[in-house]
């Protein structure tokens, strides 16, 4: 198997998070892992995206090409489709549905979601206002995840075991927040 | 138990490093490279074994203390970005006429595309001139493996080894095999020669003949290093002819090419060890009727291997088949193979850039906020800024600098324009980046009472990079009035919307003073801010 996942969104809104997650999962497959990161000045409210990929074999280069993603998965709405030229023509876009605006031009919601809307595969969800309404209002990047699980040919359980992993540390009240996304996302995909 | 990890480039760098029975990192913050220093920082063994890992003032401390810490046996990393090198270049030069005794490793980390950074310089250049033997690691495995033959290397050659990143092999994820006994750390010792180290002219010709002399022994060490390989293909090479093409790559450039064809049907040379093995690169042109060179930076290796008679059959960034400028990525090296691209969607018309900014609440905003409400008093104001969170202050709204140019320059630059006559010369300048080199700038203004305002926006880290330590935190006042400068000009002010009318009149004050002054606004920055809360309210719990 082989995945090509760009994450995106706006630096601060917790991409590489979800990156933890995934590579955790596969990392227990010994599945082969590149995920590029952007680090430094971008991270001060300027967009930012993670290149994340895994496969049963070797992978070369750190960078996904023009055409090659299997998955975006966004943040935010117009940083989803900043990534057009690198989705695969058969791939699916993940996003939220909530824009950040931190920018005076930003563009007219109706615009973005016009041309999400003319692409074959998307998925839009309004993960906050979820999260919000299921008490788990700090795990809204994780009901993405759960959305995009059937893109990224992992299983289900291997991301559930995967967050045990990752979030052990913060303790059972903060696992389950992000186990209850991950199953809110799965449902909103169907 | 396994010893895979998922590991940053920069990270596995820093456990090579630790692995290898490191005894101290001296570093700089500087991105790409910041992470390298931070991971030691936060690993167990390092800690137990004592591995100095605090932040240096600037990369020529770092590099200094690291030929301090190799002269008495032990070994050494010093980690920057490709700019640091300028900084450190007077240690890092020399300090391949003294040599080394414990293993010292320099990792310079290039940023192409200029991510976060103000030139695309390849620090390549910088091994070749100083006659340092460079390793460039391909992937983060290589790079985790290098740093103890590279440590292994500098000891066996007695110099030291420049390892050279770029952004996407420092910043990108894979997972590592490690090893699984980390070797010990060397013992102090006495082996240094002084006569070695006493860089005099008469000790410093023979060590330049000798490192010259020993040049011959690193290319061919080059040759037969394993990380330099000749990968030949499965089919035969045409009777009694060439193969039509080959392909010449360095550090992640090969990564790149293998994305492309994954069974070549050319050979490929992959360059990880320098100086180039001219040996490898002549088989390669007696094979192949063109040779295609993709390397990640500057046209080094191209400029070398096309020289002046400018081959026609070597082709590469300076022919146009890659861009002469920008990081490369799988597209542009399968455009240059000749390689149908992709079926892709176009970019998306209506997304709109979205550039960094300083961060809501930041204490820099209220600088520039009075700052640009004072200067609309003045005619032709001019604003020299530096490096840092608030070189962001170029950009609207507030649009309140005139340059940036390298660490500290906002000092020197407003001194020398002051100089020439103008007035209001202002510098602004941050407080990491005033101990990194402003100082000695702000010495030569004060000497002269330079009708200058300097503002050192002290936000108490080193924000840019993420929030280290700042070398100077605590002590600005004492470091301004020892270098000469009246109490009565000197200010300190909190940057906070409520105090706007306090801190523009003192901004206003000392521009109207004819003479050096220094305003200090002092408020913690936004990010460290929420991590110390974040921690604050953990530890309640």
């Amino acid at each position: 198997m082989k995945t090509d996942i760009i994450l995106c969104g706006v630096g601060g809104q917790g991409i590489l998070s979800i990156a933890t997650i995934i590579g955790e999962a596969a990392m227990n497959e010994n599945l082969y892992i590149k995920q590029a990161e952007v680090h430094g000045m971008s991270q001060r409210g300027g967009d930012v995206q993670s290149n994340l990929r895994i496969s049963s074999d070797p992978i070369a280069s750190d960078l996904i090409p023009r055409g090659g993603a299997d998955v975006i998965i966004s943040m935010e709405p117009m940083e989803a489709l900043r990534y057009l030229p690198w989705l695969s023509k058969t791939g699916w876009i993940i996003t939220s549905s909530t824009p950040f605006v931190n920018i005076p031009n930003y563009p007219d919601m109706a615009v973005i979601n016009a041309d999400l809307q003319k692409l074959p595969n998307v998925i839009t969800l309004d993960i906050e206002q979820l999260a919000k309404d299921n008490g788990i209002a700090r795990s809204a990047n994780v009901i993405l995840l759960g959305a995009a699980q059937k893109a990224l040919a992992i299983e289900y359980e291997k991301l559930e075991d995967a967050i045990r992993r990752v979030f052990a540390r913060k303790g059972e009240a903060v696992v389950e927040a992000n186990i209850k996304a991950l199953a809110l996302g799965r449902a909103a995909q169907k | 138990m396994s010893n895979k990890k998922l590991l940053l480039g920069d990270e596995a760098i820093a456990l090579g490093a630790i692995h290898a029975g490191l005894s101290g990192v001296y570093a700089y913050p500087g991105t790409p490279s910041t992470e390298i220093t931070e991971f030691i920082q936060g690993n167990a063994l390092a800690q137990e074994r004592g591995v100095h890992s605090r932040w240096s003032t600037n990369e020529k401390t770092a590099m200094e203390e690291a030929l301090g810490m190799s002269f008495m046996g032990k070994r050494a990393l010093v980690c920057m970005k490709h700019v640091g090198m300028n900084v450190c270049a007077d240690a890092f030069v020399n300090s391949g006429m003294t040599g080394v005794n414990g293993g010292v490793v320099v990792l310079a980390a290039d940023d192409p595309s200029m991510h976060s950074s103000q030139d695309e310089q390849d620090s390549r250049f910088y091994g070749k001139f100083a006659m340092i033997p460079t390793f460039e690691p391909s992937n983060q495995q290589e790079a985790y493996d290098m740093m103890a033959v590279a440590f292994d290397f500098s000891e066996k050659q007695k110099l030291p080894v420049l390892m050279r990143v770029t952004t996407r092999m420092a910043h990108s994820r894979a997972v590592v095999q490690c090893v699984d006994e980390p070797r010990q750390q060397n013992e102090l010792n006495y082996n240094a020669v002084a006569a070695n180290w006493v860089l005099l002219p008469a000790n410093a010709r023979r060590r330049n003949d000798i490192v010259t002399a020993q040049q011959a022994e690193l290319e061919e060490a080059a040759a037969n290093s394993t990380y330099n390989i000749y990968k030949v293909p499965q089919n035969p090479r045409p009777e009694g002819g060439k193969y039509p093409l080959g392909i010449l790559c360095s550090g992640i450039g090969y990564n790149y090419v293998m994305e492309c064809v994954s069974s070549p049907t050319f050979p490929i040379l992959k360059i990880s060890q320098y100086p180039l093995p001219k040996k490898l690169v002549r088989r390669l042109l007696d094979e192949c009727e063109r040779v295609l060179i993709v390397e990640e930076g500057q046209p080094f290796i191209e400029d070398i291997v096309r020289g002046v008679a400018e081959m026609p059959n070597v082709m590469g960034k300076l022919t146009g088949e890659l861009p002469r400028t920008g990081e490369l990525n799988p597209d542009i090296v399968k455009k240059a193979l000749g390689m149908q691209l992709s079926e892709c969607y176009a970019p998306c018309e209506n997304v709109v850039p979205r550039p960094p900014a300083l961060c809501q609440g930041c204490g820099h905003r209220d600088v520039y906020a009075a700052l640009n409400e004072v200067l609309k008093e003045y005619d032709n104001p001019r604003v020299f800024g530096d490096i840092g969170c608030y070189t962001l202050g170029f950009l609207p709204p507030f649009r309140a600098i005139h340059s940036c140019v390298d660490m500290g320059a906002s000092i020197t630059m407003a001194k020398g324009a002051a100089d020439a006559g103008q007035w209001p010369a202002v510098a602004v300048i941050g407080d990491s980046t005033f101990t990194h080199s402003g100082m000695t700038g702000l010495l030569d203004a004060i000497n002269e009472n330079a009708n200058i305002t300097v503002i050192i926006s002290d936000n108490l880290t080193t924000g840019m990079t993420g929030g280290q330590d700042s070398a100077g935190t605590n002590k600005f006042e004492a470091i301004c009035r020892g270098l000469g400068l009246s109490d009565e000009h000197l200010k300190v002010v909190v940057p906070l919307p409520k105090n706007m009318p306090e801190i523009t009149q003192v901004i206003r004050d000392e521009i109207n003073y004819k003479g050096t002054s220094v305003i200090i606004p002092r408020r913690e920055c936004m990010q460290t801010l929420q991590r110390h809360l974040k921690q604050k309210k953990a530890e309640k719990k």
